[in-house]
């Protein structure tokens, strides 16, 4: 029993420290999309708005309205059209924790 | 020891199981073996810029050497609005002074020779420096000799502001400058696929723009070889009606498809298409165009009749040669060859390849994108915004539903974000700070 935890435990944060390494590459990759509008790491220099420090509740809500209309647009609904949902939450996390 | 590298790839990739992604698969783990990968990239526009900052951000320990001649950043992107009058070639110019700094080592010289079996490149200054990848980021060739006459002493007058630099928009809006009032503007559009499909008609625009207010008995002449506006039409036509009255008989602006320029006469200020001599006070023609020289280098221009490099779209590496991957207007793809491709497709590479050295798989679906403005006049600007994924079945990077398409019209807030996107691509290619000083203005 002590040792079945024991053992748990150490993958467990043996698989956290590879995770927090290479901290999910693909959401990364997608931020980093964002950045010719939204500027490096999602601090824009200029009037379109920055992305970094955003709750991740709001980012996904924003995504969402711009998929449905209810944010009105120029670009970003064709932007909200090319995420699935998932992708909306995993680009969220990554702009809450970058500042 | 005596396995070589090929076969070293085919071993490892059958081990994997991976059928498609084979020799990806093999390298990352040869670059591992063989300690530090070196990455040599070829070119610091939009496309090589990019990519270079990216790997160091995200492969950390890759060695990463960039080569480039040019001493500055010229920005195309917005170089339109310098023969506008609204900017100033010192406003699309940036230092590389940041980007110099986040790689390893800058070489300040032009490739002039390609060993694909040795991998090394071979400058003109006659350094030899080896790779175990290359990344061919050059941009476009511009091939003068398809247009008869434009010789080496007509290009010293007519110029195509196609590569932006002081001597092409710098030298064309001296020109424009120097034009008198009731002048004729010949201006010409190349043959699709080009760099930056909406750029031409915003030129048209520009230049109208600047006529309106200081020149305004002159005329723009736009040869298209195309058999219609090649992006944006709409958007184009609605700009061109409101604003420099197409469609009537006093419209600044003359447009003629089908107008491919077959000749240029520097001394009789001509450009001739098919049909006949058009007479302009000032010319400037866009010759056809390939994937850049350094690409034929390698071998790699393989694609659409040996004009464009074909690349496997997961990695960018060349379908012809392995370990050269080929970035920006070079690739052969169904992106347009804007600057936000270019920057988009650098982090992918970056992406996939720091994944190949960490020894992982690349993303089997990634996602890119493109957001593309153009000027309408000096206050509006309107865009074309697409989203592209991997479809397995098309094996292409293609638009969901919905995921693509242009302004429902032209706008100034659009304009704010047009300058506010040249900003951060900029800052986003180049690595400029927070606080770098902009002087550029949309
Ligand atoms: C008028 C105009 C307006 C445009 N407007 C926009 C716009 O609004 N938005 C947009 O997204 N795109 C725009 N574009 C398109 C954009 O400029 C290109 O798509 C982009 O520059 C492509 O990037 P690249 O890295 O392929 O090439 P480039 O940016 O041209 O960079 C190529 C680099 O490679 C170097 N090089 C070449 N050969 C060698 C060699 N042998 N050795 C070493 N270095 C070499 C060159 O010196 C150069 O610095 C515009 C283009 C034009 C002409």
């Amino acid at each position: 029993m002590k040792k079945s935890i024991a053992l748990t435990l150490l993958i467990a944060g043996a698989l956290g420290a590879a995770a927090s390494a290479h901290a999910d590459p693909r959401a990364r990759f997608m931020a980093a999309n964002c950045a010719y509008c939204h500027g490096p790491d999602g601090h824009s220099r200029g009037a379109v708005p920055s992305l970094a420090g955003l709750e991740a509740k709001y980012f996904v809500d924003q995504m969402k309205a711009f998929r449905d209309g209810s944010r009105p647009a120029t670009v970003m609904q064709k932007h909200a059209m090319g995420y699935t949902e998932a992708e909306y939450e995993a680009l969220g996390k990554w702009f809450e924790s970058h500042k | 020891m005596t396995i070589d590298r090929r076969e070293f790839l085919k071993v490892s990739a059958g081990a994997a199981g991976a059928v498609t992604l084979s020799g990806l698969a093999g390298c990352a783990t040869t670059s591992v073996a063989g300690g530090k990968a070196k990455v040599i990239v070829v070119g610091a526009g939009f496309g090589g810029s990019t990519f270079a900052r990216y790997m160091k951000m995200w492969s950390p320990e890759t060695e990463v050497t960039v080569i480039e001649p040019l001493g500055q950043f010229v920005s195309c992107p917005f170089s339109n609005t310098v023969l506008a009058g609204t900017n100033k070639m010192e406003d699309i110019t940036m230092p590389y002074d940041y980007i110099k700094k986040v790689v390893d080592n800058w070489v300040t010289d032009t490739v002039t020779a390609i060993d694909n079996e040795k991998r090394t490149v071979t400058t003109a200054g006659g350094k030899t420096l080896a790779y175990d990848r290359l990344v061919l980021a050059g941009g476009i060739e511009l091939l003068f000799d398809k247009v008869q006459g434009y010789d080496a002493e007509a290009q010293k007058t007519i110029k195509h502001a196609w590569k932006a630099s002081p001597d092409q928009t710098g030298v064309l809006r001296k020109q424009l400058e120097a034009m008198p009032d009731g002048g004729t503007f010949v201006m010409s559009v190349p043959m699709s696929p080009y760099r930056c499909p909406p750029g031409p008609y915003e030129r048209a625009c520009q230049v109208a723009t600047y006529f309106k207010k200081a020149k305004p008995k002159s005329k723009i002449i736009v040869l298209d070889g195309n058999p219609d506006i090649a992006s944006k039409k709409g958007l184009f036509l609605a700009a061109w009606k409101k604003h420099y009255g197409y469609g009537t008989p006093d419209s600044m602006i003359d447009y003629r498809p089908n107008n491919m320029p077959r000749a240029v006469d520097a001394k009789k200020m001509t450009v001739g298409t098919e049909f006949d001599d058009v007479k302009g006070d000032v010319i400037n023609v866009v010759p056809p165009m390939r994937a850049a020289t350094v690409c034929g280098l390698a071998g790699v221009r393989n694609g659409n009749n040996g004009s464009w490099c074909a690349i496997d779209y997961l990695t960018f590496e060349s379908k012809e040669v392995p370990n050269v991957h080929i970035l920006g207007d070079s690739a052969l793809t169904n992106f347009p060859k804007s600057g936000s491709v270019a920057n988009n497709t650098g982090k992918m590479c970056a992406y996939a390849m720091s994944e190949m050295f960490a020894g992982r798989q690349p993303d089997p679906s990634p996602v890119v994108t493109n957001t593309c403005y153009s000027a309408g006049s000096d206050s509006v600007a309107f865009h074309v915004a697409t989203v592209f994924r991997w479809d397995p079945e098309k094996k292409a990077l293609v638009p969901p539903k919905g995921a693509n398409g242009v302004s429902k019209e032209e706008s100034e807030l659009e304009m704010a974000y047009m300058e506010s996107w040249a900003k951060n691509v900029w800052a986003d290619t180049l690595g400029l700070p927070e606080n770098y000083n902009y002087t550029a203005k949309g």
